[in-house]
């Protein structure tokens, strides 16, 4: 099953060293991962997706709360909760296909942020489906580049657990 | 924060810490980023023990904690120093033994570049290690030095790590150690849940069949006066395991001895036929379960244990309660009372009755079980530390227990060469308690230069070499089940012990005949100094019993049975 975790961690050096290393450890693989500072500059917040065994990723849960630089852990897909993702798409693109590729990024509300004389690049914010349905009717224009941020994600409702 | 801030180095620093935690003893080796260091611990307060390798610094450490339940500290220099504690800090891990071991570092500037000496040892014991720091900043040293402490002793106990760049140590700051402590992410639970304890409660007042399985937990939270107390109201069986040895007393009618591969056949056969299984401080390691699957199949399973992690790990269990041991049985005391237990022990008595722990003893070659029996003759409150191997379950079986804290071995990680600098810590934490080093003429091999430490500083170790020739150990299974081809596990004649003992300065005696061992013992005892005693013991003698790998642990055999 996939699983939305959202750790909130001490702003220092090495503790995404010591979460990656749990995962790791046990074989685990980190679909996506995103860390950013919190309202609070001292506090980090790492949204790790992963796909596993319930019983193995509630060992890591347990293994994640042991380390010392873990504040919480959270698992947001026990809830409902949101999640975006941002990726930049860099695509071929001329004069002779260029409105063809505003009107997909229109459908999709993505924006235009750079243009060149044989490319443009895409700036599309969405849920992991959304992304991938833009990448693929963007892909028979030539998709010379992508990078995407790694999800985000908070739990749905005014409180925060 | 108290006290008036006053001007000083890091290293200064350093030393000023270990007096506020009370640290009596250190134990290491110096190197080029020590300098500043080991210079303040020239006329330090404190006594600092020179070793002959970083790896007897760091066992020696362990072996002060487990025979004091203080915090054990070893210190070493950077590169191959910091390297050669790894195994060490490994080992404290998997026992879950508090300790904190300092490594110098090279100059932060330089940190990265491949400098002379420099290992990333932050990243290298990450998974062995409760935490670990990277000094950056001489402000942020006390505090470190005050976290580690703390860590290391609270909760799950377990090593923690500082490492500290040499321009730390020269750079001044002015000095406050911390009252507190304040880590958001490390706030252990102490105290069990009384909901879970009553729950407990009520699952054990129905028990006919109750067993009682203890472990190194015991031992780390000072909880066997509770735990004698709470089997002895319940009339349960107790077992305990290799790290939970001397938790309750051996000799009491209620022991079991060891559970799993090598432990007693009642005790496994107790286990299985449990209908409620009070696991306390314990992880159902695999050489205690065997085959999880069939591990205590008809029992309730109640886990009292200080980490969340290692609830339902291993086992599903029925009732966890988290905290701390002796806490916790201390508040269980005031909810139970007395099983209905009389067939059950009835049944206990008539399996130690017909599958007793047993040897066929010769009075013409020495059989090691022999030696365990004397020694607990001689010296019967002496501290046992074990290498790893076939002497080590020997250690476990043979020897009377009767107190904690009598008993250190490398339970977890099985380490070879432990048992001989542990023995050394023990000794220095307990001077008024006779340390044994029961050793095997494999593990002996890999610490032997601490010879010149205990020669040099005269520490009274009797150091005991069960010598058959062989990896006692892993020559059996070599036996067992690889159709007795010895490959590379043959040592025989590759030291003379006794002239190695002499060549150091110590006392060195052989035995070589049943009739000799006890004198041997007590010639040892009342030398009173560093004394090797080279036991050459009957060669292929096996460990008995043993539960297969793999096994169901009632499908437990002595070994004529597998042969």
């Amino acid at each position: 099953m996939r699983h939305t975790l959202a750790v909130l961690v001490e702003n220092k050096y090495g503790v995404l060293a010591r979460v990656s290393g749990l995962f790791s450890r046990r074989g685990f693989n980190i679909d996506s991962l995103a860390v950013g500072i919190t309202e609070d500059p001292t506090t980090s917040r790492m949204t790790i997706i992963v796909s596993g065994d319930d019983h193995v990723l509630e060992q890591v849960m347990k293994q994640l709360n042991k380390l010392i630089d873990v504040i919480r852990v959270i698992d947001l897909s026990s809830e409902e909760f949101v999640e975006r993702e941002l990726a930049l798409i860099k695509v071929n693109a001329d004069a002779s296909n260029r409105a063809e590729i505003i009107q997909i990024v229109d459908i999709f509300r993505a924006r235009i942020i750079d243009v060149a004389s044989k490319s443009v690049t895409i700036e599309v914010t969405g849920d992991v489906e959304k992304i991938k349905a833009i990448q693929t009717l963007l892909k028979p224009f030539g998709i010379k580049e992508m990078a995407r941020t790694g999800i985000v994600a908070l739990n749905r409702g005014s409180k925060s657990p | 924060m108290t006290g008036k801030a006053e001007r000083m180095t890091g290293a200064r620093a350093f030393v000023e810490c270990l007096y506020r935690e009370n640290v009596e003893i250190i134990f290491g080796y110096p190197g080029g980023v020590l300098l500043p260091i080991y210079d303040e611990l020239y006329d330090a307060h404190l006594h600092h023990l020179l070793v002959r390798h970083e790896q007897a610094a760091v066992h020696a450490a362990e072996g002060y904690a487990r025979a004091t339940g203080k915090v054990g500290v070893c210190l070493a220099t950077s590169g191959p120093g910091a390297t050669n504690l790894v195994t060490g800090i490994a080992n404290a891990y998997m026992d879950s033994i508090p300790m904190v071991a300092f490594t110098g570092q090279v100059p932060s500037s330089m940190l990265g570049n491949d400098a002379f000496q420099e290992a990333d040892i932050t990243g290298i014991t990450m998974p062995i290690t409760k935490h670990n720091y990277l000094v950056q900043d001489v402000k942020d040293l006390p505090r470190i030095i005050k976290e580690a402490f703390h860590i290391a002793s609270t909760g799950r106990p377990g090593p923690v790590l500082v490492d500290i760049p040499k321009d730390i140590t020269t750079d001044e700051l002015d000095f406050v150690y911390p009252d507190t402590v304040e880590l958001r992410g490390y706030k252990p639970t102490f105290k069990g849940n009384a909901q879970q304890v009553k729950r407990a409660a009520s699952v054990i007042k129905g028990a006919k069949r109750p067993v009682i399985y203890a472990g190194g937990g015991v031992i780390g939270s000072e909880a066997s006066k509770e735990l004698l107390a709470f089997a002895e109201k319940l009339k349960a069986p107790v077992t305990t395991t290799l790290t939970g040895i001397g938790g309750f007393p051996n000799d009491n009618e209620l022991y079991l001895g060891m559970p799993g591969m090598h432990g007693t056949k009642y005790a496994n056969y107790a286990i299985q036929e449990s209908d409620v299984l009070i696991a306390v401080g314990v992880r159902f390691d695999d050489r205690v379960t065997g085959k999880t699957t069939s591990f205590a199949p008809n029992a309730k399973v109640i886990h009292i244990d200080i980490d969340p992690a290692e609830i339902s790990k291993i086992i599903k269990v029925d009732v966890p309660i988290v905290g701390d041991a002796k806490q916790i049985l201390g508040a269980l005391l005031e909810h139970v009372s007395e099983c209905d237990t009389k067939d059950w022990l009835n049944k206990i008595a008539t399996w130690k009755r017909d599958f007793p722990l047993f040897y066929v003893n010769r009075n013409d070659v020495i059989k090691p079980q022999y030696i365990l029996e004397q020694i607990s003759e001689v010296c019967p409150d002496a501290i046992i530390v074990t290498e790893v191997g076939q002497h080590q379950m020997w250690a476990a079986q043979y020897f009377n227990y009767k107190e904690p804290r009598t008993f250190i071995s490398s339970g977890g990680l099985g380490t070879m060469g432990y048992g001989f600098p542990a023995a050394i810590g023990a000794k220095l934490g307990r001077p008024d308690k006779i340390v044994v080093d029961v050793s095997g003429d494999g593990s002996f091999q890999m610490n032997s230069q601490e010879m010149a430490t205990i020669v040099q500083n005269n520490i009274p170790i009797i150091i005991a070499i069960f010598n058959n020739g062989y990896l006692g150990m892993v020559r059996q299974w070599q036996a067992l089940f690889f159709e007795h081809r010895y490959s590379h596990t043959t040592i025989e004649n590759s030291v003379d012990f006794v002239k190695l003992a002499e060549a150091y300065g110590a006392m060195g005696i052989r035995v070589t005949k049943p009739s000799e061992v006890k004198a041997a013992i007590e010639k040892a005892v009342e030398a009173n100094g560093p004394v090797l005693i080279d036991f050459v013991i009957e060669r292929e003698e096996n460990v008995s019993p043993m539960v297969p790998a793999g096994a169901a642990i009632n499908e437990i055999l002595d070994l004529e049975d597998i042969q």
